[in-house]
């Protein structure tokens, strides 16, 4: 998977070592995630272009969530009559697909489930990337080794390549894809979490933790999983648009969302066929994308320079 | 470094041994009898039964496995239900089309992304800087699909320049042609990568241009060509072979959407044929092929890097 390279290494919350006793170390931690939350902020108000990213994310989600409203058509309604019609036509401004349905309202709603495949996708494969990475990390001895290595296995593969042959045991279909573009995630987060845990826990709040007898469920809620946040939330913020993108690709290939579903992937593959006499029906929804993407990019950019500006660059 | 490429090659039998387990369990796990899908839904349970019993398929899961395995391992890969034909040949027949696209996208990423990389850095924050890390971001967020789409409709719709699919025509044989054909497959296929690589030229050049004997390059009066060139090039181009190799193996996980839009006649099409007609075989043979030349490839990878960096000993 092309990704962010290197997130394992980002730094954890606390990088200031508290003084005050070993009680004191073990509740710091959470004192400096405040205000690392606060210093983010702060940096990142300072970044035009991840506040642009941010705003035009917002306003997509915005406008998706409202499509039941703002569509001016119903997305599933065949008019033959009017197949095929251009940009600017009267009553379809983004003109019709090869059923005559409108463009616009299929984009509005197609906003809806390319949104909710992407952070649907990034939400299971961090829930369960992370518990594995944070469990392994922690614990170490066989288990690691042993989820390690399957681990490895699986990003032996090409991420698409796993992913179509996780469809094709499947069946094709919209939530068999996303669960495809999950799984295809799981290992990614489970290396970062895994590496924040191996760097963290020999720390002194931890240490002091385990002195003072906390139970390992309390080490690993209350100072391993919070700690281990930062580089998970910009791989997060990075991995949507990535999801988002996988997902469509799966639906243009046939083994996402099937017809007639306003998804962006299908609707560009329906559109490829007719680029002929109608460039458009392919075009804006691949326009679509991009600018999601490209969105979710500026923003996870931003958020990773703020988080952790040694890696600006 | 034999020792090492030695070990190194060695620590690639569990991985592969894993792949082809975990191919085996996917498609192991897909509903349908595979019986009924060569006999078809007519079938009578007798026959069924006989060819289940053939196949192997009455026997237990990890029986399966290493007899397919063992199969694999003597070059019978299953014969395809749809084509009628034995899978190794076919999808050899087709990995070449493959392999000549992605290593075609490789060369175009490398003759852009070094170059624009090289540039960015030693004029670091100018307009051209600035321009092609705008465009970095925009490659990141295209999907090579739609990039695929746009070139068609602009050169081969609208321009009428070059031909819209395919990697051939038929009419016409002969290296011009199949050029003509390659260029839109290989720039869309190239783009991301391209964008990767001068990522990391840029990143990497900057690190080593403010090192010591850099300074000391200047101070003794070189020119800037010969400091960028002979100095500093070099050594940054080392994380850059690493990224160049990688960038080969995701192509030829890129190459199968690129193939779908182009109509392109590698591994990537046949396996969505496969897949859509739930000719297991074919699929399972296509998936493993991939996965296989993915890992060679960052095994030459790994090693190249041994070669390419003296400052690294492998233990």
């Amino acid at each position: 998977m092309e990704r962010l390279q290197g997130l394992e290494d980002v730094g954890s919350a606390d990088k200031d070592r508290p003084a005050g006793g070993i009680a004191g170390v073990a509740k710091a931690s959470q004192t400096v995630n405040q205000s690392l939350l606060r210093e983010t902020w702060r940096r990142l108000r300072k970044d035009k272009f991840a506040l642009l990213g941010g705003a035009w994310l917002l306003l997509i989600i915005l406008v998706s969530l409202l499509a039941p409203l703002l569509a001016p058509q119903d997305p599933l309604a065949i008019d033959l009559r009017l197949r095929l019609q251009p940009l600017g036509t009267p009553g379809h401004i983004l003109g019709t697909d090869d059923l005559g349905r409108d463009i616009l309202s299929r984009l509005l709603w197609g906003g809806r489930i390319s949104l909710l495949v992407g952070f649907s996708a990034v939400f299971i494969a961090m829930t369960i990337g992370t518990l594995i990475g944070l469990l392994t990390g922690f614990l170490g001895g066989w288990m690691d080794n042993g989820v390690m290595r399957l681990i490895d296995i699986l990003m032996a593969f090409p991420a698409i390549l796993l992913a179509i042959a996780i469809v094709a045991a499947l069946g094709p279909g919209l939530e068999h894809a996303m669960l495809a573009v999950a799984i295809v995630g799981i290992p990614y987060y489970a290396r970062i979490a895994r590496g924040s845990v191996l760097a963290l826990r020999e720390r002194e709040f931890v240490v002091a933790s385990q002195a003072l007898g906390a139970s390992q469920w309390r080490i690993i809620s209350v100072h391993l999983f919070p700690n281990s946040l930062p580089p998970l939330i910009i791989a997060a913020t990075m991995d949507v648009g990535w999801m988002i993108m996988f997902a469509a690709g799966l639906s243009f290939l046939g083994l996402g969302a099937q017809p007639p579903t306003p998804e962006w992937g299908i609707m560009l593959s329906e559109g490829h066929k007719y680029i002929r006499i109608a460039p458009h029906a392919s075009i804006v929804p691949g326009l679509a994308i991009f600018l999601v993407v490209l969105a979710l990019n500026l923003l996870g950019d931003g958020l990773r320079d703020a988080l952790d500006p040694r890696l600006r660059r | 470094m034999t020792g090492y490429i030695f070990r190194r090659i060695l620590t690639l039998i569990p991985v592969l041994l894993g792949i082809s387990f975990l191919v085996f369990l996917i498609l192991h796990l897909t509903p349908g009898d595979p019986a009924l899908i060569i006999l078809g839904p007519k079938a009578n349970a007798t026959s069924l039964a006989v060819l289940r019993h053939d196949l192997g398929l009455d026997q237990p899961f990890f029986v399966q496995y290493f007899r397919w395995l063992g199969r694999v391992l003597q070059g019978d890969w299953g014969r395809s239900i749809q084509l009628k034909r034995e899978v190794l040949p076919l999808l050899l027949q087709r990995f070449q089309a493959t392999i000549y696209l992605t290593l075609s996208s490789a060369f175009l990423a490398v003759l852009f992304g070094i170059p624009v990389g090289i540039i960015s850095a030693t004029r670091q924050y100018s307009l051209l800087d600035r321009s092609s890390m705008i465009a970095v971001l925009v490659g990141f967020s295209m999907p090579v699909f739609w990039l695929g789409i746009i070139l068609q409709i602009v050169f081969s719709v609208w321009l009428g320049i070059l031909p819209v699919s395919g990697m051939q025509s038929p009419d016409q044989t002969g290296w011009p042609d199949r050029l003509r054909h390659l260029v839109l497959p290989a720039i869309t296929l190239a783009v991301g990568a391209a964008v990767i690589i001068a990522r990391m030229t840029r990143s990497s050049m900057l690190e080593v241009l403010q090192q010591d004997y850099i300074r000391a390059a200047r101070a003794k009066g070189q020119s800037q060509r010969s400091v960028v060139y002979r100095h500093a090039l070099r050594n940054a181009l080392i994380p850059v072979v690493t990224v160049v190799g990688l960038q080969v193996g995701y192509l030829l996980g890129g190459d199968i959407l690129v193939e779908i839009v182009y109509s392109w006649p590698g591994i990537g099409s046949l396996m969505m044929n496969g897949i859509m007609a739930r000719d297991f075989p074919l699929v399972q043979g296509a998936i493993l092929l991939v996965a296989t030349s993915y890992v060679v490839v960052n095994l030459v990878v790994d090693i190249t890097y041994a070669y390419v960096d003296p400052r690294i000993h492998y233990k």
